[in-house]
């Protein structure tokens, strides 16, 4: 199956290790992996902060980038939700195929099985709560308890939002600083010292919150996860 | 940048955050318990309560008239109040008709709340007395409602003990029960001198006139029948096609709101006291409310009129949970407040409201009638606008082309002292040193 990878801005500039991961996991489950270069942005920033005008230009080049007959994969939920019900509001992309990695993994293709991961331990999970407009809450769940070496926990009301938000984080600092340590220690009481989720957005926020707070987790995206097993 | 609800919000004593966290955590748990027990496929309740509501805007006109018909054969007496300055004055005049200094007691009513009865009343020379507990105890603060289910969840006990011994009122001691005895034995007495009584309405039955009022006190049923003179107020939007379809929605609403099956106290008021009947209030007065309502149904926040007020996305709202209801600074917070505040009041004046959400999904998720709150605060968003607009354009020059999209993201470290909102709490995220492009062009 060819599929095309939607980068999203956050691995382009700042975790491009993950996009490398999606490559590699794709291709492990016999993907043929299409990036176009040109792509840059899919628009959500802006679309959330109330401009859209800037949002639907940029949304548009976007949506010139990509075939509308393969599915296109990406490394966040936030941004497929985007590429989904974000698009349909701008009036752009109706009939993209877009799907978040874990949904894309567990509901297109289907694994049932994976490789242990180079470290065997214990992870916490956060969903991401765009998992809910792509109606994927549980995909990340069931993919990595296919890893047979990982044990999986899940915090106590884990369908609670991490508080990023996404320019919320800046409009709103100290709410979105609240959620997150509510969250934060949600998390740490499981006894599990690596936060895996879906979405270098809610990520980064809760590391540079644990960070700042002395709080002693690690964090993780899932497609970097899947890939230790080929390292 | 920098929003004022985030200011307001960070002033809330932690004890505040700590009721609201651990009150709407619990209503959560219990709604879901509800929900399981009480409904063998929510889904399909869901939907079928979805559809009705659609079917009430779509004919809100029509089902208006009928009601009001259905009342006028009850005997209730009906009003039309376009907005609140309308309402009040119809309400001061049926209050000063039944007395000239009046004692009117008062059942929970958000409608009351927004357009501000009280102190019309008080200032016209009646008295007002607040019966549901936690309303009473809002009163006796001089305060708002923080919740539109449960006006004191930011209080805790020994907080309304406080208040009760502030105002003449000595309870022995912190325990639940006393405090509602000390403020049964109080309010028993203004029910017994009342010559008004004042109560919201849940539910308006179009096909019969029924008045449908639920509650968990007996003080609604107190002050809608031992007054000569009982007046419901109700926003439009209430009203519904047959009783039939109170079946679902009176079940809809316990388990969504309280976590219960039904609530203690049904009441369906059918008009006033008939010549047979023992008691009952002389007259009834139903006043219907508009106050910006007509305006939402034609627009595109339409579907907030669906709104059921069960507080269910108040509870599970991450943003409400930290902020609590008046960080909100309107009758109706939460999430649903965020979309019907700047629907009522026009976006110019509450439109930021709609900015104080993560877009998380969870209201959506658990809104019993599945309004698309998201999408709605979006659409605010939209129309207000970007503050500040200006970094947006800039923003969308530099993406719309690879090239200048590269460059901007190199110099990304050089924006930290742009992002202090995001720094002062947080730690700067280093990159990763992998350069994702640059090993999709080497690699064989």
């Amino acid at each position: 199956m060819r599929v095309q990878l939607a980068l999203t801005c956050l691995v382009d500039g700042l975790r491009g290790s993950t996009g490398v991961s999606m490559v590699r996991v794709l291709e492990h489950v016999g993907c043929e992996v299409v990036f176009d270069k040109r792509q840059t942005c899919c628009g959500q920033p802006a679309f959330n902060a109330g401009d859209w005008t800037s949002s639907g230009r940029v949304a548009s080049a976007f949506v010139d980038c990509f075939d509308r007959d393969l599915p296109i994969v990406v490394p966040s939920g936030s941004c497929a939700a985007m590429m989904r019900e974000g698009f349909r509001m701008l009036g752009l992309g109706a009939g993209l195929r877009v799907f978040e990695l874990a949904q894309f993994l567990m509901n297109e293709v289907g694994v049932e099985k994976w490789r242990p991961v180079s470290r065997s331990r214990m992870v916490v999970l956060h969903s991401g709560c765009h998992g809910r407009m792509l109606g994927s809450m549980d995909s990340l769940e069931r993919l990595l308890a296919l890893v047979p070496n990982l044990t999986v926990v899940t915090p106590e009301t884990s369908e609670q939002c991490c508080g990023f938000g996404g320019t919320f984080s800046m409009s709103h600092p100290s709410t979105s600083k609240g959620i997150g340590i509510e969250k934060l220690y949600r998390l740490k009481a499981t006894g599990a010292s690596e936060v895996v989720s879906t979405d270098w957005g809610c990520l980064l926020h809760l590391e540079g919150l644990a960070r700042r707070e002395g709080i002693g987790l690690k964090f993780n995206h899932v497609a970097d996860v899947l890939a230790e097993a080929f390292e | 940048m920098r929003s004022d609800f985030d200011k307001r919000a960070e002033r809330l004593p932690l004890k505040v955050v700590d009721s609201v966290r651990t009150a709407s955590a619990n209503k959560v748990q219990g709604r879901f318990q509800a929900i399981a027990s009480v409904f063998a496929e929510y889904d399909s309740a869901r939907r079928q309560a979805a559809a009705t509501k659609e079917y009430v805007l779509d004919n809100l006109a029509d089902l208006l008239v009928e009601l009001e018909a259905s009342c006028l054969k009850n005997g209730v007496q009906v009003h039309w109040a376009e907005d609140a300055e309308q309402a009040n004055r119809l309400i001061l005049g049926i209050v000063s008709r039944a007395a000239p200094s009046a004692l009117v007691v008062k059942g929970k009513s958000m409608a009351t709340e927004e357009i501000g009865l009280n102190e019309r009343l008080i200032q016209e020379g009646h008295q007002v007395v607040e019966t549901d507990l936690g309303e009473f105890v809002v009163q006796l603060d001089d305060d708002v409602p923080s919740h539109i289910v449960t006006p004191i969840i930011h209080k805790d006990r020994t907080d309304v003990k406080r208040t009760f011994e502030s105002h003449g009122l000595s309870p022995r001691s912190d325990e639940p029960e006393e405090l509602a005895a000390v403020a049964r034995a109080r309010l028993r007495e203004e029910f017994r001198r009342a010559d008004v009584g004042i109560s919201g309405v849940n539910f308006a039955v179009a096909s019969s006139g029924r008045l449908v009022i639920v509650e968990n006190e007996g003080n609604n049923r107190l002050s809608t029948t031992a007054p000569r003179v009982h007046i419901a107020v109700m926003g439009l939007e209430k009203v519904l096609p047959c009783d039939t379809d109170l079946a679902l929605f009176l079940r809809l609403l316990a388990a969504s709101s309280t976590g219960q099956r039904l609530t203690v106290y049904t009441h369906l008021v059918c008009g006033p006291r008939r010549p047979d009947e023992p008691d009952g209030p002389e007259e009834v007065h139903l006043v219907l409310l508009d106050n910006g309502r007509s305006k939402i149904l034609n627009g595109a926040l339409r579907e907030i009129l669906k709104c059921l007020r069960c507080g269910a996305c108040l509870n599970v709202c991450p943003v409400y949970r930290q902020a609590s209801g008046h960080t909100y600074r309107h009758t109706y917070s939460g999430p649903l407040g965020a979309v019907l505040a700047p629907g009522l009041d026009g976006v110019h004046s509450h439109g930021a409201l709609a900015f104080a959400s993560t877009l998380c999904g969870a209201c959506q998720e658990v809104c019993p009638v599945d309004i698309p709150i998201p999408e709605l605060l979006l659409k605010i968003r939209a129309e207000v606008g970007a503050t500040p607009a200006a970094p947006w354009p800039v923003w969308a020059w530099f993406a719309q082309r690879s090239a200048r999209w590269r460059m901007a993201l190199k110099a990304l470290p050089m924006v930290e002292p742009l992002a202090r909102p995001w720094t002062e709490h947080r730690e700067w995220p280093e990159p990763s040193g992998v350069d994702f492009r640059r090993w999709w062009d080497q690699r064989p």
